[in-house]
């Protein structure tokens, strides 16, 4: 029962946040924070309290059913293993920086947090739907109050932004709305039971053939949250023109959507086809990294600029997935968590400056430092986090993806690596340029104000904890992680990737993860 | 005739009844509010004999009208519809200057060939059915004939219904010459019969399809459409957007599903090429649309496009698709045109996009039940519409039309920028160009927002929890297709 609560708490917070903002505009600001820490609380709860179930080989801490259109075969199935949990657990966190960062917000606060706590709710969904038709409909229907938040409170060009957002997705979603009938008409073809089921699809034997389109169908999907290069452009456009809260639930969790859908969904579902598909995944992850990366270098819109890192980080992940590995995997998860907090407290950063300075150009900028000092310390270790320096949570995360990678394909992995380089210089400019150098006149602003300095601090004091000792989350999600790669039925017949035959890729220890601790 | 016969045509007599009695009151005494209740009492009269005609069904009375739980379920649906939009023209002819008492009259001579048309099953009573419900429908457009759009929708719905029957005639013809049968079972028979390339069958089938293609507005009969909404008040607007859709869906599709029409035949063919035509014609047309009636007008020509991929998938699914869609469609472009009717005021129409500008922070219910119209044409969870298209999905995908599947899937994520738009409108910073429509509710409008209510309710409703009207739609289909 634990789990229906965690999305009933929201979605009832969120009426009551709507409602409560027609008399104050504190209220639904406290009404958010108090809804997700008790959410925050269950989760804990749910997750010392559940046992495995036993039906399940305890594979799910928490798991809840119940039927809802049982002529279709669709059940409300949610269910919660450690990456299911950890994942919520870091939409919460994030959903309470983005009400934080919302608090600047003056018009329609009600409604602002209404639509906050709903895109929230649906993402939780999404990290606990076990049914595939359930999923879509999260995945969906988190599209409606995102669209608001940039409709409604984002920047100049919103109208664009917002409906490419809605746009992108909705093609990409409906595709794996195709591919799930497809697989549940299979599945019922097969077995006479009509379900849709995750546990019981995962037993469906396609051809080769059928099972490379279905697969091409969800990744579209999750490909174009992530995004992989070709499909990203919605992003920047999104980012950019969302209010700040919208730009760090977008870049913290939404994309993560697609990271997750990719490790739950595509890969168990259709396995010998995405090993098929991985030259081609590595090459376009690479190819995000760089050109997310370069991009990053030519953006005078310091959001925009913020976004395409999004990008080039995303790339990490994608590279991590397709490379076969539980170290890489290891890295993907604390590349998703970091990721979060890293980019989201720049989109904070951002929101800030743009608040105090109605500009987010970044040549319009300039010496921010003297007026405020402890901003631009702030920014500084957000900035050297997004570049990867050793002891944050990203340097960690991206150099156990690129380890895993280096396994499988050194060529490639190089040229990931030539991402940091660029990181590098886009990082230390964001600084240089806005914070240091020739102050502009008229630029007097106020520093951060403590709530400000309490979420920067709150991602900074998260960054360095994953950067100097991950073990805990690390270890608690990899049995999780190793299903991914050993899925029930096809263990037998898979075959191993290729080119990882002479590395035994899927059996390093975990013991290096904390070993790299030291290492500067 | 039996007495049992009687009993089964009860809704039909009492719709005739009614006609007849609204016809004469409206001469005695010109009282509107007393013109509609006992236009409402007539039609709640007719829904209340349909759960006993459902424990006699299936029957056949006479040799024309078959009343079976599919013909009853569409009745239950057509007689809903027309509560709904009886409402809705009480309040709108309440405030203009007109004479609206003759209004009713029609309105229910056109419900009475709607159900006839569902229950038909020989092409007489096809055309019979048919025909009342156009003539219904000629006058309804032109009913205020002070409006000149008005009056040129009405001529327009004449001329081109007229030659859309001389068309669907034809056919008849054709087939009558080619089977000698004019019931649906003899004709279906004799057609599955005979193995020749029968160039007379085929070509009555398709000028059939024409006709009845017509009266869907499916690509390339679609032209009268944006005209006709945009020119005819609007709940007749929406009657001409519902139920007349809806009967002639349901006609259709019992003829065809009593066809079988093998796969690769010429007439599959060509409802494939007129859905796909019609989803993206449709579509694209509704892009750059500045009117609401028009825009709604272009949308229901895709939303029809996409519903004729039940009519091509065979199954269960497909039937069950057909009526969950269509009832989807139909709450949803009910609560559309309510809240159009409802905001008009007495001198136009609330039809441009500009008058909804901001309308979510002067009147927030009514925006939020056209939003939610909105998301559930476009197919967005939670609403009807949704689970209207996972059906349609679902039963293209089961039957492998996937070129079908593809182009509704590509052509809906087309349409959802007009639906977003109006969405956007409706949220937009009220900075209102020309004449504002009035932002203050008017008194009084209880019917147009009861109607209003239900229907919105009715999409929430049946999108999170559907499973009792599925229900209801298995046992009507029950009886559909058998021999």
């Amino acid at each position: 029962m634990i789990l229906p609560l965690l999305v009933a708490i929201l979605l009832v917070a969120a009426v009551f946040a709507w409602i409560s903002g027609r008399w104050s505009s504190a209220w639904p600001r406290w009404i958010s924070v108090f809804a997700l820490a008790i959410d925050l609380l269950v989760v804990t709860i749910g997750w010392f309290a559940g046992s495995g179930d036993a039906s399940n080989g305890g594979r799910w801490i928490q798991q809840f059913r119940w039927p809802w259109i049982p002529q279709l075969g669709i059940e409300v199935h949610l269910a919660a293993d450690a990456l299911s949990l950890i994942l919520v657990a870091l939409t919460l966190v994030v959903g309470l920086m983005a009400t934080a960062s919302a608090a600047g917000q003056r018009d329609r606060v009600g409604l602002l947090h209404f639509h906050l706590l709903l895109t929230l709710a649906g993402i939780v969904g999404i990290f606990l739907a076990m049914d595939l038709l359930l999923l879509y409909l999260c995945w969906e229907v988190n599209l409606v109050p995102m669209f608001f938040l940039i409709a409604l409170w984002g920047h100049e060009d919103r109208f664009y932004a917002s409906i490419k957002f809605f746009l992108f997705t909705q093609l990409s979603g409906l595709l794996m709305l195709l591919a799930t009938l497809a697989l549940y008409f299979a599945h019922g073809q097969q077995t006479g039971t009509y379900t849709f089921n995750y546990e019981a699809l995962l037993n469906t034997s396609l051809s080769p053939g059928q099972a490379m389109l279905l697969l091409l169908g969800f990744m579209a999907s999750f490909a174009v949250k992530l995004p992989v290069v070709p499909l990203h452009t919605w992003l920047p456009d999104a980012h950019t023109e969302a209010p700040t809260a919208g730009s760090v639930v977008l870049a913290g969790l939404l994309l993560k959507t697609g990271a997750y859908g990719m490790i739950r969904f595509a890969i168990p579902l259709f396995y010998t086809a995405a090993i098929a598909i991985t030259p081609v995944m590595i090459v376009l992850s690479v190819v995000g990294i760089l050109y997310g990366a370069l991009l990053a270098l030519g953006q005078s819109d310091l959001k925009r600029l913020v976004a395409y890192t999004s990008i080039s980080h995303m790339g990490f992940v994608l590279l991590g997935i397709f490379t076969w590995n539980q170290l890489a995997l290891q890295g993907v998860l604390l590349e998703i968590v970091c990721h979060a907090f890293s980019t989201g407290g720049l989109f904070v950063l951002a929101g800030m400056l743009q608040e105090r300075l109605r500009t987010r150009d970044i040549g319009r900028m300039g010496g921010l430092w003297k007026v405020a000092p402890r901003m631009g310390g702030m920014a500084t270790v957000l900035a050297l986090a997004s570049l990867g320096l050793p002891g944050l949570g990203n340097f960690l995360a991206e150099i156990l993806i690129l380890l895993g990678a280096y396994q499988r394909n050194p060529l490639w992995a190089a040229a990931a690596t030539l991402g940091f380089i660029v990181a590098t210089v886009y990082s230390l400019w964001i600084i240089q340029r806005v914070f240091h150098g020739q102050a502009r006149p008229g630029h007097q602003i106020a520093d951060v104000t403590k709530r400000e300095f309490g979420i920067l601090a709150a991602s900074v004091g998260l960054l360095i904890w994953l950067g100097l000792y991950p073990s805990p989350l690390t270890r608690a999600a990899a049995p999780a992680l190793e299903r991914v790669q050993t899925t029930a039925n096809t263990d037998s017949i898979r075959p191993r990737p290729a080119g990882g035959q002479n590395t035994p890729s899927t059996c390093l220890p975990l013991v290096p993860v904390t070993s790299l601790e030291g290492q500067p | 005739m039996t007495s049992t016969d009687f009993i089964l045509l009860l809704p039909f007599a009492i719709l005739s009844v009614t006609a007849i009695v609204v016809l004469l009151a409206a001469a005695f005494c010109r009282h509107h509010t007393v013109i509609v209740v006992l236009t409402v009492m007539g039609i709640v009269a007719a829904l209340l004999t349909l759960p006993w005609l459902v424990r006699l069904a299936p029957a056949q009375v006479t040799a024309l009208l078959t009343v079976d739980r599919y013909a009853v379920g569409w009745m239950a649906i057509l007689g809903t519809i027309t509560l709904g939009v009886t409402l809705l023209a009480w309040d709108y002819w309440r405030l203009r200057n007109e004479r609206a008492e003759e209004f009713y009259v029609l309105l229910v001579l056109a419900l009475l060939g709607a159900m006839i048309l569902v229950a038909a099953n020989h092409f007489a009573s096809f055309f019979l059915g048919l025909e009342i419900l156009s003539v219904g429908l000629y006058a309804l457009i032109a009913y205020d004939r002070t409006r000149r759009f008005a009056l040129e929708a009405g001529l327009k719905y004449l001329v081109l219904a007229a030659t859309s029957s001389s068309f669907l005639l034809f056919g008849m013809a054709l087939l009558y010459a080619h089977v000698g049968r004019m019931d649906f079972v003899h004709v279906a028979r004799a057609l599955s019969l005979d193995s020749d390339p029968r160039i007379l069958a085929i070509t009555g089938l398709a000028l059939l399809t024409v006709g009845i293609g017509f009266k869907l507005a499916i690509v390339p009969f679609h032209l009268w459409t944006p005209d006709i909404y945009q020119g005819a008040p609007v709940p007749v607007t929406a009657f001409v957007a519902t139920a007349s859709k809806v009967a002639s869906f349901a006609v259709f599709l019992r003829l065809f599903r009593q066809l079988h029409p093998e796969s690769g035949s010429p007439l599959l063919v060509l409802i494939a090429v007129v859905a796909v035509l019609s989803m993206f014609v449709g579509n694209l047309l509704a892009l750059r649309q500045q009117n609401v009636k028009r825009l709604l007008a272009y949308s229901s020509i895709s939303q029809l496009g996409y519903l004729l991929v039940a009519v091509l998938a065979g199954g269960q699914w497909a039937d069950l698709a057909g009526f969950y869609f269509l009832a989807a469609y139909t709450v949803t472009t009910l609560a559309a045109f309510g809240i159009v009717a409802l905001l008009s005021p007495e001198d136009r129409e609330a039809d441009r996009i500009a008058d909804y500008r901001g309308l979510a922070w002067r009147r927030p219910w009514l925006a939020a039940v056209l939003t939610i119209s909105m998301l559930s044409l476009a197919g967005i969870p939670f609403t009807a519409g949704f689970v209207g298209k996972l059906y349609l999905l679902g039963a293209g995908t089961a039957d492998g039309l996937w070129w079908m599947v593809l182009s509704l899937v590509v052509s809906s994520t087309i349409g959802l920028y007009y639906y977003l738009r109006v969405v956007f409108v409706l949220f937009a910073a009220t900075e209102t160009v020309g004449e504002p429509i009035p932002s203050t509710p008017r008194r009084r409008a209880w019917p147009s927002q009861l109607t209003i209510a239900v229907a919105g309710s009715l999409i929430v409703w049946l999108g999170i929890y559907p499973t009792p009207l599925i229900t209801f739609f298995q046992r009507t289909i029950l009886q559909l297709g058998v021999r």
